[in-house]
């Protein structure tokens, strides 16, 4: 039998309380090594895209995850906040305030954290389906203004800046991106370690008790408004920082970064990490910026495949990637992760089947549709296809619907596997209990 | 009537309360001591939820005044009448599903300890509120499921735990809205005594069916039929009180069960 101690170490399984020291400095570690091994330029602007997207989707994540919040108009903080800190940044150049550029994505928070307090009031009155709807409206709202006030705005064209300016302090310009990368590194860092400090605190706790059962919150003494409320304006304050190392990043903002297209991928992204675990909105992010970078360039139809990916999430896994994560280091903590490897593998391959055919189908369309003066044939994967050629659609019909059927045939094993798994878990805990 | 009598931990007077045209409480009064305990009684229906929900202002009453501690509660919050030293417990148990046994606790401890909703101090830190907790889960036998979450929790468990989020907050004046609903006879045994010893010194009100706990617990009875209080008085009293037996006990069978459960 075990000693009670390790049965205990095991029944209490906090994964990210084991050596939280390892997996901090783990998390500097990647930040700091990832431009030395990624050095295009291109991988650079990702890596500091990524940055950004970390401290948004986790400041989303606070109200989704934490609070049990839906914000549908959540880019209106970050927004704000670039719109402030791109003006802030002129401002300075002009002469007219004294404001380091490290600092300016300081203020945009501020302003970002502003803007939660005065807008946040109204949206947080209610919870639910009404907050959610509320926070549609305000995103709406200050969309329209974005196009109603062009001085401020900057209308189509958006406002520009030049984040070099003043003398350069020990050699740091922010000229170069790598420069700026390790500038947004630092705010992410810090915004992460204050974000996760925050699920500690009596507020944070709080929260979490309003997003289980916000009514038995009000008979134990708290307004519930009030913590929905505060953890608005502490989500605010993150948005606004994210959108001030955004305007920093791209020297320009346009209307677009309040709309709800850019609410939307926070949303989504944050939902495919997943909202369950304080991690998972980081792994949110970086899909975020691969798919809006890499998948955009790849394919035309990246909307479409991420419209599939959500829509699948959805239904088979609505905890996100970092709740798989979790639940199979659950398992291989019990030692049986490796008889689920063929189940794994068995999904993996009918499942990319099934994308393949369903991949050809969506190209040929998109290659029909708007590719139609280069003729129907068009290439694939290194394969010639004849987009109008009944071949290329009865084999991509033969290889979706064959990937289905296979798919569910393996979907159902795995199902039962894992249910078997997960009883001797359950039987596990309770012999070691018994022994305690 | 004098102003505020602060000899009662609680009083009602004349409350009424209409849904619509239906009037489910039509002028309830009751006067409670500290550290009293009340046993509220009634046939289904007769309003013992809505009074609670009204005491505790889930509700707002449609006229007449609630006073705890000699001072009213009219339109107050649930989370204003918590902070004056109310706390109740619910039917159906209404917990943090998510959240660990000793997280629910913890939560319910930490207004009460003056934390309020502050966010520049870490829980880890707060000895008190953890101890309190800690202290409480033992009361409630749950501290060997001190990680597991709520809803994981067995039905009798859950039970137990509700009223640990009710008591744990140190309130002076406990509801409990049939805290042994839907338990076995042992189990419901075990749960009067714990009952009896978290609410030492404190002023309870409680509804039940079940006559053996009403009469193993209570000081008092309060008998509730159709939205007005009948009679309040302690058991033999009310046992022996035509009224409540033409209008509640009015069958020979329960009147046989009434006798049955005093001895």
């Amino acid at each position: 039998m075990n000693s009670p101690q390790t049965a205990a170490s095991v029944y209490h399984f906090k994964p990210y309380n084991v050596g939280r020291w390892l997996i901090w400095g783990g998390y500097a570690l990647v930040m700091i090594a990832a431009p030395l091994l990624w050095k295009s330029s291109l991988s650079l602007t990702m890596l500091s895209q990524m940055g950004i997207a970390i401290i948004a989707c986790l400041a989303f994540n606070m109200l989704l995850g934490q609070g049990g919040m839906l914000s549908f108009g959540h880019a209106v903080y970050s927004g704000l906040g670039s719109f402030f800190a791109i003006h802030a940044l002129n401002m300075a150049s002009n002469g007219q305030i004294v404001l380091p550029v490290s600092l300016v994505p300081l203020v945009a928070g501020c302003f970002g954290g502003l803007f939660a307090l005065l807008l946040g009031y109204v949206t947080t009155k209610k919870a639910g389906t009404p907050f959610a709807m509320i926070t549609l409206g305000v995103g709406e709202l200050v969309a329209a203004m974005a196009l109603m006030f062009p001085g401020f705005f900057g209308g189509e064209g958006g406002i520009n800046a030049n984040r070099v300016q003043g003398e350069a302090f020990l050699g740091i310009t922010f000229g170069p991106q790598i420069q700026l990368y390790y500038l947004i590194a630092i705010y992410t860092f810090i915004s992460t370690v204050l974000m996760f400090a925050f699920t500690r605190t009596p507020l944070g706790r709080m929260l979490n008790a309003v997003r289980d059962n916000p009514e038995r919150v009000e008979f134990i003494g708290y307004n519930t408004q009030y913590v929905r409320y505060f953890a608005f304006i502490a989500s605010g304050f993150f948005m606004g920082i994210a959108g001030g190392l955004a305007a920093l990043n791209f020297e320009i903002v346009t209307a677009e970064v309040v709309g709800a297209q850019r609410s939307g991928a926070y949303l989504l992204f944050t939902f495919l990490g997943g909202a369950l675990f304080f991690f998972g909105p980081i792994i949110g992010a970086v899909l975020l910026v691969l798919a809006l970078v890499l998948l955009s360039e790849l394919t035309q139809a990246w909307l479409l495949y991420l419209g599939l990916v959500f829509t699948f999430m959805v239904m088979y896994a609505p905890g996100g990637i970092s709740s798989l994560i979790m639940m199979n280091l659950r398992v291989a903590s019990f030692g049986k992760l490796r008889p689920l490897l063929g189940s794994y593998l068995a999904l993996a391959g009918t499942a990319a089947t099934v994308l393949l055919g369903a991949a050809v189908m969506i190209e040929m369309v998109y290659h029909l549709q708007l590719n139609e003066a280069l003729g129907p044939n068009m290439k694939f994967m290194g394969a010639t296809l004849n987009a109008k050629g009944f071949d290329s659609w009865f084999g991509a019909c033969f290889v979706l619907l064959v990937g289905l059927v296979l798919f569910e045939v393996a979907r159902r094993h795995f199902l039962k596997e894992w249910g078997q798994t997960q009883e001797s878990i359950e039987r596990e805990i309770k012999k070691r209990e018994a022994a305690t | 009537m004098s102003a505020a009598d602060p000899e009662f931990a609680l009083e009602l007077r004349d409350v009424r309360k209409s849904f619509g045209k239906t009037e489910i409480i039509r002028g309830a009064s009751l006067q409670v001591r500290a550290g009293e305990r009340v046993a509220v009684i009634g046939p289904n229906g007769a309003g013992k939820s809505t009074l609670f929900n009204l005491i505790s202002g889930r509700f707002g009453s449609t006229s007449g005044d609630i006073l705890l501690n000699g001072s009213k509660l009219d339109g107050l919050t649930p989370y204003e009448i918590n902070r004056r030293g109310l706390a109740r417990s619910f039917q159906v148990s209404n917990l943090f599903t998510r959240l660990s046994v000793f997280e629910n606790l913890r939560c319910a401890v930490l207004w009460s300890l003056g934390y309020k909703y502050s966010f520049w101090r870490f829980l880890a830190g707060a000895r008190d509120a953890n101890e309190r907790a800690e202290e409480v889960m033992e009361m409630i036998k749950l501290h060997k499921r001190r990680d597991v979450l709520a809803m994981n929790l067995t039905y009798a468990e859950q039970r137990a735990l509700e009223i640990g989020i009710t008591i744990a907050g140190g309130a002076q004046v406990i509801l409990l809205d049939e805290p042994t609903a839907g338990m076995s006879r042992s189990e419901t045994a075990r749960f009067v005594n714990l009952i009896r010893d978290i609410t030492v010194g404190k002023t309870l009100l409680t509804v039940e069916h079940d006559m053996g706990v009403v009469f193993g617990l209570a000081d008092k009875i309060a008998v509730l039929v159709y939205g007005e209080v009948i009679a309040f008085d302690t058991p033999e009293k009310v046992r022996a009180n035509e009224r409540v037996k033409e209008a509640y006990l009015g069958s020979a069978q329960a009147d046989a069960q009434v006798a049955q459960a005093g001895h």
